[in-house]
C-alpha cells in the first residue's frame, strides 16, 4: 500500500476521533446545566470514584512519599544537602506526585471500570433502553460520572498529599534521623498555598479527563465482549497518555514558564 | 385516516453498505404490523429511525401525521413518552431490581414519585405472569422467560400509545414462545396500543399481527393482511415463510 495513504488515513481517522471526542465532550457539557439533576446518581458515583479509590491512593502514595525521601536523603548527602528532605518532599507531593499519582491509580481503577460498564450497557442496548425510556443517556450516565470524578480527584489528592507526606515523615523519622517535629516545621514553613492549590486544580482537570475517556470510549464501543475489553483498554491508555500530557501543559500555565 | 405510523421513502446507510432503500410503510391506529425478513435486511435499523435512535439519510417519518424525522433532545421528549419497546435481548438494567427497571420510564421519564411508580411496576408485573417477589430480584437472577416477560411490563409500564416489539420470541422454547406471544396480544389489547413488530419467528408473527410486511435488501417486497400471507403470489415470501434455501433470496454472509 502506497506508503502516504497510509500516513492520510492514520490522520484522517485521528482527526475523526478527535471530532467525535471533542462534540461527545460539548454534548455532556450542556447536558450538565439543564434539568433532569440526577443528585442521588452523583452521590453514588462519588462513592464509587472517589471514597472506594481512597486505599490505592493513599498506599500508593505512602510509598511514594518514603521513597521519595530516601532519593533525597541520598542524593542531597552528595553536597552535604541531606537536610533539606522535608522541603523537597511536600513540594514533589503537592505540585506534581500527588496529582499525577492519584490521576493515573484511578484512571487505571475507574477509567476501565466506566468503559467496560458502559460498553457493556452499548452492546447488551441499555442504553438504547434508557433513550426508549425519555432519559437522555448523557445526562443519566454521563454527566454523574463526570461530575464525581471532577469533584473526587481534588479530596483523593488532597487526602494523597497528607499520605505522602506522612511517608516521607515516617522514613525520615524512624530511618534518616531526623527529629520529628523539626520534619514537620520544615514542611509547614515551606509549603506554599500555591503549591497546594496548583495540585488540586490539576487533579480536577485530570478527573474530567478519566470521565470523558472511560465514558466516551464504553458509549462507542461495539462488537461484543471484544469491543468492550477494547474499549477499556483504550480508556486506561488514553486517560493516562492525557492526564501526563495535561499534566506539562498545566505545569507550564500555573507556574508561568 | 391518518397512519398511526408513516415511513416514507426512508433510507439509510452504513458507509458504502445500503441498509434502508426507500421503506414505505403504514401502520393504522391500534393494529398490529409485523416485519419480517432475515438477519441483517434493516428490520432493527427500521425500527431504531422511528425511535430516533438512528437518524434516516432520506425520507420522512410520521407520527400522528407529525414529521418527526430530525426531531431530536427535549423536542422529542414528549414523543417519547409516546413510545414502549421490548428490546431482543430485554435490555434490562443489570444494576436496578427488577420493579425498578418496570418502573425507570415512569420515574425518569413521566416524573411519577418512587413509591407510586412501585406500585404500578407491581402491578404491571402481575399482568406479565410475574408475583411481587420477584420484583426485589435482580435481572441477572431471572430466566431468559421471565426477563422478556419483566422487558414487556416494563414496555407497556406508562400506557404508551406505541409499542415495539424486537424479535420478541428469538432464543425462547416453543412453548415459553407461545406464552410470550399470547402476552403480547393481550397487553397490546388491555393498553389499546398500536404494535410494530419485527421477527423472523413466522410462528410468532402469524400469532401478533393483523399486517405482515417483508423487508428484504431494504425494501418492503410485500406487505398485507396476516390472513393473506400463504396466498401472497410473492416468491420473496413463500421463499421466506416456508423457509426454503431454494428462492430469489440470497443470504449475505457479511454483515
Amino acid at each position: 500500500m502506497n506508503f502516504f495513504a497510509v500516513i492520510g488515513r492514520s490522520v484522517l481517522t485521528l482527526l475523526a476521533q478527535i471530532g467525535r471526542v471533542t462534540r461527545f465532550t460539548g454534548q455532556t457539557l450542556a447536558a450538565i446545566f439543564s434539568a433532569p439533576f440526577y443528585g442521588r446518581l452523583l452521590v453514588q458515583q462519588i462513592m464509587r470514584i472517589g471514597y472506594f479509590s481512597l486505599p490505592v491512593v493513599g498506599l500508593t502514595a505512602l510509598s511514594t512519599g518514603a521513597v521519595l525521601a530516601l532519593q533525597i536523603y541520598l542524593g542531597g548527602n552528595r553536597y552535604g544537602a541531606e537536610a533539606i528532605v522535608p522541603q523537597i518532599v511536600v513540594l514533589g507531593i503537592t505540585r506534581e506526585l500527588g496529582p499525577v499519582i492519584a490521576g493515573l491509580m484511578v484512571a487505571g481503577r475507574v477509567a476501565a471500570a466506566i468503559a467496560a460498564e458502559l460498553g457493556t450497557m452499548k452492546v447488551t442496548e441499555q442504553i438504547d433502553a434508557l433513550t426508549t425510556l425519555a432519559t437522555n443517556p448523557i445526562k443519566y450516565l454521563v454527566v454523574p460520572r463526570l461530575l464525581a470524578a471532577v469533584i473526587s480527584l481534588p479530596i483523593l489528592t488532597a487526602a494523597g498529599d497528607s499520605i505522602g507526606v506522612l511517608g516521607g515523615y515516617l522514613v525520615s523519622t524512624y530511618n534518616l534521623g531526623f527529629t520529628g517535629s523539626i520534619y514537620l516545621k520544615n514542611t509547614v514553613d515551606f509549603a506554599k498555598t500555591e503549591d497546594i492549590t496548583s495540585g488540586l486544580i490539576k487533579a480536577a482537570v485530570f478527573g474530567f479527563i478519566i470521565a470523558i475517556m472511560g465514558c466516551y470510549n464504553g458509549f462507542f464501543s461495539k462488537g461484543g465482549a471484544q469491543g468492550v475489553g477494547a474499549a477499556t483498554t483504550n480508556a486506561v491508555v488514553a486517560s493516562s497518555i492525557l492526564i501526563l500530557a495535561a499534566d506539562f501543559v498545566l505545569t507550564a500555565i500555573l507556574f508561568h514558564t | 385516516m391518518t397512519a398511526k405510523i408513516e415511513l416514507i421513502g426512508v433510507k439509510k446507510r452504513f458507509g458504502s453498505k445500503v441498509v434502508l432503500d426507500g421503506i414505505d410503510l403504514a401502520v393504522e391506529k391500534q393494529s398490529s404490523t409485523v416485519i419480517i425478513g432475515g438477519s441483517g435486511t434493516g428490520k432493527s435499523v427500521t425500527i431504531k429511525s422511528i425511535l430516533g435512535i438512528l437518524t434516516p439519510d432520506e425520507g420522512t417519518i410520521r407520527i400522528d401525521g407529525e414529521n418527526v424525522t430530525r426531531l431530536r433532545g427535549a423536542a422529542r421528549d414528549p414523543l417519547m413518552k409516546k413510545f414502549g419497546m421490548l428490546f431482543q435481548g430485554g435490555a434490562l438494567f443489570d444494576s436496578l431490581p427488577v420493579w425498578e427497571n418496570v418502573a425507570f420510564g415512569l420515574i425518569q421519564g413521566h416524573g411519577v414519585a418512587r413509591a407510586k411508580a412501585k406500585d404500578i411496576a407491581i402491578e404491571k408485573l402481575a399482568k406479565v405472569g410475574l408475583d411481587s417477589d420477584v420484583a426485589y430480584l435482580s435481572p441477572a437472577e431471572l430466566s431468559g422467560g421471565m426477563q422478556k416477560r419483566v422487558g414487556l411490563a416494563r414496555a407497556i409500564a406508562a400506557d404508551p400509545e406505541i409499542i415495539f416489539f424486537d424479535e420478541p420470541t428469538t432464543g425462547l422454547d416453543p412453548i415459553m414462545a407461545d406464552i410470550i406471544n399470547d402476552l403480547i396480544v393481550s397487553t397490546v389489547k388491555d393498553v389499546g396500543a398500536t404494535a410494530l413488530s419485527i421477527t423472523h419467528d413466522m410462528t410468532s408473527a402469524r400469532k401478533i399481527s393483523d399486517r405482515i410486511a417483508m423487508l428484504y435488501q431494504g425494501r418492503i417486497v410485500w406487505q398485507g393482511p396476516t390472513a393473506e400471507i400463504d396466498r401472497s403470489g410473492n416468491p420473496f415470501v413463500d421463499q421466506f415463510i416456508h423457509g426454503r434455501a431454494e428462492g430469489p433470496i440470497k443470504m449475505a454472509v457479511k454483515a
